[in-house]
């Protein structure tokens, strides 16, 4: 029963959010700039949910996640670009998705073998290490267009087209949290809480690990065709360690294993770079006082003393 | 060929050197603290900043500002390592590691904030001169960097092996708490550890800025995952290691440079650092570690 009428607000949150949106689009209440951000703000919350996936529930820290996001959009927007004339543009851009998505798990897998070795501190160090080696073949192959970017990708995913964009986002999300509550979901909690003694009560370690990986770099490579659909022009420069850390800095801002937390930073610090217009290093240096911040304060003793404070003590009951 | 090839060697060994100066800092800072130090790249910075602001806008002497380039970078680390890691001391892993990726970007914003993001051009405080032996043209800043980071390495594994500090450095990387019970003061040493470290890498900053001459925020980064790279293929922990990992990055790096191709050189260096992980985690001259329940 408690899960039935928490599905239900999921979805009433939901049609708002889509309902809101769609005013706000249609009622020209928002200006271009604004309109230009639905998207992005869809594609990082794509991002940020898949990050915490890894990150937050697996509990291992992937610094390649714009590495995979990468691939998805260079793949799918050279799909698209070859099938532009000769199939409509709405089937045209499924395919190219899927084919994204499908080719950024295939690499996630690839990383996902060195993740059954290493742990901690090497596997953050593979996987940054991962995400320059894709950004310095994209920038060497001739087809990718090398350092000056792939141009002319069909605008499908635009603000225009918001409902596909949103759909995909919400698919995103709720198979993601699904995955999360499910039985495959504990088990990859218990890999991030003692993964010895989840050994020996017999999980799988390698298969959920993989998984994990696999799975989080799917849909980082959706992310990231629906990104190339939107911009129309890419280059490798975009999808560099700061991008992968703009993503950890929203997964660590709502919260590790906090997906609403990662929805939540993900919109917000998307809106914010707008309102600081002409700030932009500033947005930066914002970002890191906030991964520095967050970080001290979840260990300090100040935050323990909180969640036993009565007052207090809802706030912290994810804990 | 052959004495294109030896020239080769030697731009790697310069490289090299610099990676291997950066790496020591990594692995003593790994060594004594358990922790990847992911500002320690950008310390670089600071410190090829430092030397430009204290030559061009104080117009103070080239030996002094070298001497307040390295306590400027020295502080630097021990005041990183005081606001940002010590309280994290009992932290997981992945909360000290995402501060430190935090700080690290934090050094870069906060220069790019102050210095702008246009490359400024720095002339050489080292002299450059061609000099020939044989056939083979070296040039000056390529001798000193390689005199340099040797005398840097002797003294520091003098003062590791033969010190009393040194010792207690060794102590504490051992085992943190017997440590303390035999009356060694362990924040002391940890910061002592960060002093040197940042110190080496200031070293290493003034090097690779009389080198490429022109400086921008982000210039401390990628020799920084690279001298990272170099301290896990010689052994992380192992400082040794990190001078002998340093300098075989640095070839490695020079000759796909020049006989494979310069936009692949970054991918193969990374290639090397995946398939080390992959075959021997514990690095080159690094100590097997087993985990216990």
């Amino acid at each position: 029963m408690k899960v039935n009428k928490k599905t239900i607000i999921n979805i009433v949150i939901m049609l708002l959010a889509y309902a809101l949106v769609f005013v706000l689009i249609n009622s020209g209440v928002l200006s271009r700039q604004y309109k230009s951000l639905i998207v992005p703000i869809c594609v990082n919350i794509m991002l940020a949910v898949s990050l915490n996936l890894v990150t937050g529930f697996l509990g291992e820290l992937s610094l390649g996640h714009a590495g995979f996001m990468s691939i998805g959009a260079y793949s799918s927007a050279l799909i698209s670009i070859a099938l532009s004339n000769t199939l409509p543009p709405a089937l045209a851009f499924f395919i190219a998705l899927l084919c994204g998505g499908i080719l950024a798990a295939f690499f996630g897998f690839i990383i996902g073998v060195p993740v059954l070795r290493l742990r901690g501190d090497y596997l953050a160090i593979v996987t940054l290490a991962f995400g320059e080696i894709i950004k310095s073949i994209i920038n060497y192959l001739k087809f990718t267009g090398g350092s000056k970017g792939l141009s002319k990708i069909p605008l499908y995913s635009d603000y225009r087209n918001f409902t596909v964009v949103f759909i995909i986002t919400v698919i995103t999300i709720v198979l993601i949290s699904n995955l999360i509550n499910s039985r495959d979901g504990r088990a990859i909690k218990s890999i991030r809480d003692n993964d010895i003694a989840a050994e020996s009560i017999g999980i799988n370690i390698s298969k959920y690990k993989v998984s994990a990986f696999v799975i989080a770099a799917g849909f980082a490579g959706i992310a990231g065709a629906l990104y190339a659909h939107n911009v129309g022009i890419i280059k490798p420069s975009i999808f560099d360690y700061n991008k992968s850390i703009e993503i950890l800095v929203f997964v660590v801002l709502g919260g590790m294993g906090n997906i609403p937390g990662s929805i939540i930073s993900a919109i917000i610090l998307t809106l914010l770079p707008e309102f600081l217009r002409g700030a932009d290093n500033l947005r930066m240096l914002l970002y890191a006082i906030v991964l520095i911040v967050m970080m001290i304060f979840n260990n300090s003793k100040f935050k323990s003393s909180l969640s036993l404070n009565k007052t207090f003590r809802k706030l912290g009951k994810e804990e | 060929m052959l004495i294109n090839f030896i020239e080769q060697l030697i731009n790697g060994l310069r490289t090299g050197s610099i990676y291997a100066l950066i790496a020591i800092g990594y692995t003593m800072v790994y060594g004594i603290a358990k922790m990847i130090n992911f500002a320690h790249g950008d310390i670089i910075m600071v410190g090829a900043y430092a030397l430009y602001f204290s030559i061009s806008v104080l117009g103070l002497p080239v030996p002094v500002a070298l001497v307040i380039t390295v306590i400027v970078c020295a502080v630097l680390g021990v005041v990183i390592e005081k606001v940002a890691y010590k309280p994290l001391r009992s932290a997981p892993p992945l909360a000290v590691l995402i501060t430190a990726i935090g700080m690290s970007f934090f050094l870069q914003s906060a220069s790019l904030l102050i210095f702008g993001s246009t490359p400024i051009p720095f002339q050489s405080v080292i002299p450059n001169v061609n000099i020939s032996v044989g056939p083979v043209v070296i040039s000056s800043i390529t001798v000193v960097t390689l005199i340099v980071t040797a005398i840097a390495m002797i003294l520091l594994t003098l003062f590791v092996n033969k010190t009393k500090m040194g010792s207690a450095m060794r102590a504490v990387s051992e085992d943190k708490g017997a440590a303390e019970l035999m009356g060694i003061n362990v924040n002391s040493t940890i910061s002592l550890t960060f002093a040197i470290g940042s110190a080496l890498a200031a070293v290493a900053g003034v090097l690779y800025i009389c080198q490429y001459q022109s400086m921008k925020p982000t210039l401390g980064a990628l020799p920084g995952i690279k001298a990272f790279v170099a301290a896990v293929l010689g052994g992380i922990g192992s400082i040794p290691g990190a001078m002998l990992g340093g300098i075989l990055l640095g070839l490695i790096e020079s000759v796909s440079k020049a006989y494979i191709s310069t936009e692949l050189a970054d991918a193969i260096v990374f290639g090397v650092l995946i398939v080390v992980l992959l075959f021997r985690p514990s690095g080159l001259l690094g100590k097997k570690k087993i985990v216990k329940v």
